[in-house]
């Protein structure tokens, strides 16, 4: 359960349904080429952010795809990191794009943008 | 039985790759901000839920399908929230919603068709 196997099915999954896994696995992928896409193409930033964040979302259940693929089923620790991960970044960057910085203390002070950040 | 199950599994698993793969062509193809934030809605929502349900049934009854059931539930939670804030946040200082020919006209004629 633990190792994934060389050849064939992994341990819990029927020898019928992996090709099929595969395939999802596949158009899981293609969904997060289609959304990076967006996030490099997209003309304003919220375009952006929105590309980012189902990128985010996607990889997500990739990752918990994976861990059925492969059998390694200790890679669902991961998605449950990446989802929380995905929230906080989209809400920090949501944040900056509107206040211009992070933090809500010295407003009065740093008007100008951050170094070091963009967008 | 077991291959009912694993049959109903891989049915909802594909239900989800196929709602998400809809959702990443509506994100490429859609002509505006807001429709294409529905698109992503529609992958955030119904891919997930089906795609996580169908590793669920595959994973029997045991600590991952609780992990799995974490992760939707957060998920659930927070990708509206996230939906949410990007709206608002484009709605206040973003581009203009595309509206058609008379609701634009009632809101003052602000945005162009293209």
């Amino acid at each position: 359960m633990i190792l994934a196997a060389s050849a064939g099915a992994p341990a819990g999954i029927p020898d019928a349904m992996f090709p099929f896994l595969v395939v999802t696995l596949i158009a899981s992928f293609v969904t997060m080429a289609l959304a990076l896409t967006r996030a490099s193409l997209g003309p304003t930033t919220f375009d952006r952010i929105l590309g980012v964040n189902m990128f985010g979302t996607k990889t997500v259940l990739f990752i918990s795809l994976i861990a059925f693929v492969t059998g390694r089923r200790d890679f669902i620790d991961l998605a449950l990191l990446y989802a929380l991960m995905n929230f906080i970044g989209v809400i920090a960057v949501l944040r900056f794009s509107k206040y211009k910085q992070f933090s809500d203390l010295d407003e009065q002070e740093s008007q100008g943008s951050p170094p070091g950040v963009e967008e | 039985m077991e291959m009912a199950l694993d049959i109903l599994s891989w049915l909802l698993i594909a239900c989800g790759a196929l709602l998400g793969m809809v959702g990443g062509i509506g994100l490429i193809r859609l002509p505006d901000f807001y429709c294409r934030l529905h698109a992503a809605g529609v992958t955030d929502t119904g891919g997930a839920t089906l795609f996580l349900t169908g590793l669920m049934l595959q994973s029997g009854l045991s600590l991952i399908t609780f992990k799995l059931l974490a992760i939707l539930f957060f998920l659930l939670v927070t990708s509206p929230t996230a939906t949410h804030a990007l709206a608002s946040a484009a709605l206040s200082d973003g581009p203009e919603p595309l509206l058609d020919g008379s609701r634009a006209k009632r809101r003052g004629g602000g945005s162009s068709r293209n």
